[in-house]
């Protein structure tokens, strides 16, 4: 772990200037340095034929700090991790063909959350592209639908330039990923290394500021609302918007909902709280967003498993929706108050406009009744072990102050719903895409920028098996992520589905016959432990936390366990399962 | 849902036909013809797009264009007057003895004929699409042996 951290120079200015001379360097050399001057601490990867020349120019740079992974689907979930734990940009790189085709799961999923990431492939000689060469693949072609943008880099002249403009388009305006595919002639050649200043991209405008008109049009609409709720995204997370957010509501008294991603963005101690929105969310959000007459949206983007069926979503509000995206804004929801800016800037400028209100008591209070009339339930049993029980018992012995990676799932819902975040950054989970296998190598990279906090990495059995070969990486490295398997021995939420929406009909989701978890864990070296009661788990739990270094806890919990509350697909927020039907 | 036609200006750079191509195959945006070629400024081509839609999803469509980083520009051009004109081909097949009649037809239309062959005639028409579509109409009687239109290209008046 340590050889991970010690004394970076990358912020150095000396180091700096010696990194900018104008020295006849390789492709290579030049996007190492490159790297280096955006500031990139660490970058995971995997090596192969085309990168050849970028792997050797690694060799002997002590500055240059590579994690290697045991897939790249391992590395790029990890840079995402990175990413969204610290608010950098997240780098990975791999070789071209299978190592490129094997990011794209992690670059699709980085696209549907906005992390911003620089993903970096290997391509065959410009010589060779074109011809079905060996490992070759149009990895820019294939990725266009999922990237932010992406370059194959033709001519060394142009390599250190790209990178710069990779970074920018990444970490301005909505965020996301960008490829950059550098052709193995091209990290080979020699080039004057001429440090760009500056960058320009026409046409490319990031940074829209909020017309003031809308501002004043929204702080009218507070004024005259009588039930108004604010629905609070990811983009508050990725514009480091949660402080404003918070003096927004308390100010205007107005409750707030948090959407999977948006989660932390929001104390969830502030009664203001109402818990998470949509197809698994709180009874109190949901009826909030059914009864509301105005909803203010920032940094979210109506995603159907918030809204459910459209027409019964937020029937009654006038909807005012903030967005650094103005494509996000009408596209799904009449949208009467549009306002296009960063969530940042727009919620401190609506600050400013607006003066301390009392808010509607009655609204507030009726909401307040309904969470202590409706709350979250967590099943008790002493024979079996629930897997809500697990996660709230997580929560409680880290006094909600661990970062949380998840995978996609059961467990997902119940972290969701159970841990409570108390600050952003601190939850993890792959929203957009649902990618199964993002869970555990995501908490490597969370791990590795967040050295001083605590990282937890919940997954189900289905999905610590998509990514388990990474144990290797926290053996090696000794990263001292505590990892959690959920172990029902099923596909949790598609057995939910089958259960309730296909008459019973269990197809294919006995996950029994899978490994050993805990012996898995320690033939990689990492420690296991196992807990199937209650008793156990605390004790085990415990133990985990007090041992340095990295712990499996796998968790055998109850097999049939449903996620609610739930509305099924093709229902309105006002159609909820609380309990299994009769 | 009525014809809409969007210019944009983009870097000419390889493979932004396929990103304006693909955003539009995505989201399932329909497009009736598309052309670029080089525009005023070297270095930037400008792409037409005629496609059909709402208010809203023509909203979406330029919005989401102009999500592309090399995407310079985008303007909605049905929002106001505009000037479009599309290049036909149409090859015939006439009889020599027949074509004093087609020679009145171009004349009409003020189309031009660009080739004769022993019992072909290949005729060249410009003009918006609502004209074109007409003149092709009219031709089918005689026998359309082969057509091939270039899509509109469009400028805003003024």
């Amino acid at each position: 772990m340590n050889s991970m951290y010690n004394g970076s120079k990358i912020h150095d200015e000396s180091f700096r200037d010696r990194l900018k001379q104008r020295d006849m360097i390789s492709g290579s050399d030049i996007l190492l340095r490159s790297l280096l001057l955006e500031g990139v601490e660490c970058v995971f990867g995997y090596p192969g034929g085309a990168v050849l020349y970028i792997y050797d120019a690694m060799h002997g740079n002590s500055e240059f700090r590579h994690v290697l992974t045991r897939h790249e689907q391992g590395a790029i979930h990890a840079a995402d991790g990175y990413a969204r734990a610290t608010g950098k940009v997240g780098v990975c790189i791999a070789t071209s063909g299978p190592g490129a085709t094997n990011l794209i799961t992690g670059i699709a999923t980085a696209n549907m959350d906005s992390v911003p990431l620089v993903v970096i492939t290997g391509n065959v000689a410009t010589s060779l592209m074109g011809t079905d060469a060996f490992q070759e693949a149009d990895i820019v072609g294939m990725t266009q639908p999922v990237t932010k943008h992406s370059y194959c880099v033709r001519r060394v002249e142009d390599l250190h330039r790209t990178i710069r403009e990779a970074f920018h388009i990444a970490s301005t305006g909505r965020k996301g990923p960008v490829l950059v595919d550098i052709p193995k002639d091209v990290s080979a050649a020699l080039c004057e290394f001429r440090y760009a200043e500056t960058i320009s991209l026409r046409g490319y405008k990031p940074a829209a500021e909020a017309a003031p008109s809308q501002i004043e049009k929204l702080r009218l609409a507070i004024e005259g609302a009588e039930r108004p709720l604010i629905l609070a995204g990811a983009g508050v997370v990725h514009a480091d918007a949660s402080d404003e957010l918070t003096e927004f509501a308390r100010k205007a008294q107005i409750p707030v909902t948090t959407t999977l991603l948006g989660l932390g963005g929001f104390p969830s101690a502030d009664e203001l709280w109402l818990g998470m929105p949509g197809m698994h969310g709180t009874y109190t959000a949901n009826k909030a967003l059914t009864q509301c007459d105005l909803l203010i949206s920032v940094g979210a983007r109506f995603d159907d498993r918030v809204t459910m069926r459209l027409d019964g979503f937020a029937p009654h509000a006038l909807i005012a929706h903030i967005d650094i995206d103005a494509a996000e804004i009408g596209k799904l929801v009449p949208t009467a108050i549009p306002i296009v800016g960063d969530a940042k800037s727009v919620l401190s400028a609506v600050n400013r406009a607006m003066p301390g209100r009392e808010g509607n008591r009655e609204w507030l209070e009726e909401l307040f009744a309904m969470k202590r009339q409706f709350p979250l339930v967590i099943p008790d049993s002493d024979d079996e072990l629930k897997p809500q029980f697990v996660i709230d018992l997580i929560y409680r012995m880290t006094e909600g102050q661990a970062i949380v990676t998840t995978d996609v799932g059961q467990h997902q819902m119940w972290t969701a719903q159970f841990y409570k975040f108390a600050e952003p950054r601190a939850f993890l989970s792959s929203g957009g895409l649902g990618t199964m296998g993002f869970g555990f190598p995501s908490a490597i990279g969370a791990q590795l920028g967040r050295p001083d906090k605590l990282v937890i990495s919940v997954n189900g059995d289905g999905g610590m098996q998509m990514c388990a070969q990474e144990l290797a990486i926290c053996a090696i490295h000794q990263i001292p992520v505590k990892i959690v398997v959920i172990n029902n021995q099923s596909l949790g939420m598609i057995r939910q589905w089958q259960e309730l929406i296909y008459e019973g009909r269990r197809s294919h989701i006995d996950l029994s016959g899978s490994p050993d978890f805990v012996k898995l864990a320690e033939a990689y070296g990492v420690r296991g432990l196992r807990a199937s009661n209650k008793a156990e788990a605390e004790a085990v739990w415990r133990l985990a936390m007090d041992t340095p270094g990295p712990v499996l806890v796998d968790f055998v919990v109850s097999k049939d366990e449903f996620v609610f509350p739930m509305i099924p697909q093709g229902q309105t927020l006002n159609d909820m399962i609380l309990e299994v039907p009769e | 849902m009525t014809k809409q036609t969007i210019s944009a200006i983009v870097n000419d750079v390889p493979g932004v036909l396929q990103r304006i191509a693909g955003l539009f195959g995505r989201r399932g945006y329909n497009i009736e013809s598309i052309t670029v070629g080089a525009s005023e400024e070297a270095g930037l081509s400008r792409v037409i797009i005629v496609t059909r839609g709402d208010d809203r999803l023509i909203a979406q469509m330029c919005h989401q264009l102009s999500k592309l980083i090399d995407v310079i520009d985008v303007s909605h051009l049905s929002a106001g007057p505009l000037v479009s004109r599309e290049l036909m081909l149409v090859k015939l097949f006439v009889a020599p003895d027949r074509r004093p009649e087609i020679f009145d037809i171009v004349q009409t239309f003020r189309c031009s004929v660009v080739d004769v062959g022993i019992d072909s005639i290949m005729i060249q028409a410009v003009g918006d699409t609502d004209k074109n579509n007409a003149f092709v109409q009219l031709l089918q009687s005689y026998g359309v042996l082969e057509l091939t239109r270039t899509g509109e290209t469009a400028m805003s008046r003024g």
